[in-house]
């Protein structure tokens, strides 16, 4: 058995994979965004006290968790173009799926987070006067986000990864990209190890960044340890 | 200044406080003690509506602290809480621990406020530490930043909850002569501690605290010299 990696497959499809790599990025990127602003939110109202804003909160969270990411965006895509009566833009409907799929883990982390800040925080602050929103806002959140740094690191990791899945609805992003080459030159060691490897590094390289952001919280961390 | 009635206040169906009524005066220093367990920490988390009380009254400055349409916000700014374990916010400077809660409460200016927080630090003796962080200070000087922190929002009431007994002895000292300080200068006070000398030397009046009620009262004089209580008694054999 002898196997010829043809080297210049690899060479001529780079500018391509690399364009695409740049859609996963992107798709990562913004699905973050919304994901970080909605779990935030969601973490809130599922700690607010307030009943039924708690219920849609757990009900979000227990739904976009307990589904498969695939089905999702599936619903999501299809589901509004038969229900409005237009097919959006694929890159929106991937953005939104992989921001709202976020926003559920995201949100588990945040209340995770805020939980594991001591409870005598929000009481100093409640007894200088401050709102309940106040004393999470100054207080309590940066608090809980210094917590939650790894674990959105991780989240980060996951999302990027699972962008490939929008491949099914044919955004044009690393995964995609490689299946068009393939089609075209069925060729699949030399290009899906290309795209494995482009996935590796980018994962690798959130993984430097969010280790270095943890240490500079950690020499910056001015936790107050009970005596 | 501090009107209490009838004060009952239930964990579920635990019964903690069980008909508190006092009444304290304007510029008055009163100590609190007791055994653990007795309902000290939950009086004072009342008086400062930490604790939603379940039946009776609470008055501060002519303010009803149940009434639906009092601004529990407001009462909280009229009265300063200093904690056992300190509780200062370990993400900000002990300058930023004070200015926080006067810039976003009262809208005061960040320039007025760290003036404020710089007379403040320099009152407890700590001026040039502003910018340091909490876990760069001792227990003793946390502590004092948060006295600092509780005096910034210009309260007429200080409650303290035990603020010694987290400190290692030789740091004691330091925390009570701030409150000594405080004390002479007409704060109304209600402390919950077991340091004897503190109490006999500003207290008013000293409450003993046993199973939800205030058993007895009296001067520090009354009730460290002549107890007339057998709960009272027999709680100072253990602790002298
Ligand atoms: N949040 C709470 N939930 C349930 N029980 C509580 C709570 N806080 C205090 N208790 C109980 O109330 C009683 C009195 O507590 P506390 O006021 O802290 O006493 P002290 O300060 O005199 O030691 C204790 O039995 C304690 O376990
Ligand atoms: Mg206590």
């Amino acid at each position: 058995m002898s196997y010829t990696f043809q080297w210049y497959l690899v060479q001529n499809n780079m500018p391509k994979l690399l364009a695409a790599a740049l859609v996963t990025l992107e798709l990562t990127a913004l699905a973050i965004a919304i994901g970080v602003v909605l779990g935030l939110l969601v973490s809130l109202a599922r700690m607010s006290g307030v009943k039924p804003l708690a219920w849609v909160a757990s009900a979000y969270v227990d739904f976009f968790r307990g589904t498969p990411l695939l089905v999702q965006i599936f619903l999501i895509h299809y589901g509004v173009s038969s229900f409005f009566g237009y097919t959006p833009v694929p890159f929106i409907s991937a953005v939104a799926a992989l921001g709202i799929n976020s926003g559920a883990y995201v949100a588990e982390i945040f209340r995770g987070g805020i939980q594991a800040v001591d409870r005598g925080q929000m009481e100093a602050a409640r007894s200088l006067g401050m709102s309940w929103g106040q004393s999470m806002r100054h207080v309590v959140i940066p608090q809980a986000f210094r917590i939650s740094v790894p674990a959105l690191g991780n989240e980060v990791i996951a999302l990027l990864k699972d962008t490939s899945l929008v491949a099914v609805i044919s955004v044009v992003e690393l995964m995609n990209q490689g299946r068009l080459i393939v089609g075209r030159t069925p060729r699949y060691l030399e290009v899906y190890l290309t795209i494995a490897i482009l996935y590796f590094v980018m994962t690798k390289s959130i993984a430097f960044l969010v280790g270095r952001l943890e240490r500079r919280l950690k020499t910056g961390d001015h936790g107050n340890r009970p005596l | 200044m501090i009107t209490v009635t009838d004060l009952y206040k239930n964990f579920g169906r635990l019964a903690v406080l069980r008909g508190v009524s006092c009444h304290i005066k304007e510029g008055e220093v009163v100590v609190v003690i007791g055994p653990s367990g007795s309902g000290k920490s939950t009086f004072l988390r009342c008086l400062n509506h930490l604790e939603t009380i379940t039946s009776g009254e609470i008055v501060i400055d002519g303010i009803r602290l149940t009434d639906r349409e009092t601004d529990i916000n407001k009462i909280r700014r009229e009265v300063g809480m200093v904690f056992q374990r300190f509780n200062l916010f370990p993400h900000k400077t002990a300058l930023g621990n004070i200015t926080l809660a006067p810039v976003t409460v009262k809208g005061m200016p960040l320039s007025e406020a760290e003036k404020l927080g710089r007379r403040l630090l320099a009152k407890v003796g700590l001026a040039e530490k502003a910018d340091a962080y909490p876990d760069q200070l001792s227990g003793g000087q946390q502590q004092r930043v948060a006295i600092a922190r509780a005096l910034a929002m210009e309260p007429r009431v200080m409650l303290f909850d035990e603020p010694t007994s987290a400190l290692d002895p030789e740091m004691v000292g330091e925390v009570l002569a701030v409150m000594k300080d405080l004390a002479r200068e007409g704060m109304t006070m209600v402390v919950v501690s077991h340091e004897m000398g503190f109490a006999r030397e500003v207290g008013d009046r000293v409450f003993f605290m046993d199973e939800g009620c205030i058993v007895e009262e009296g001067t520090p004089a009354e009730i460290f010299g002549n107890p007339r209580h057998e709960r009272t008694k027999a709680f100072l054999s253990k602790i002298l």
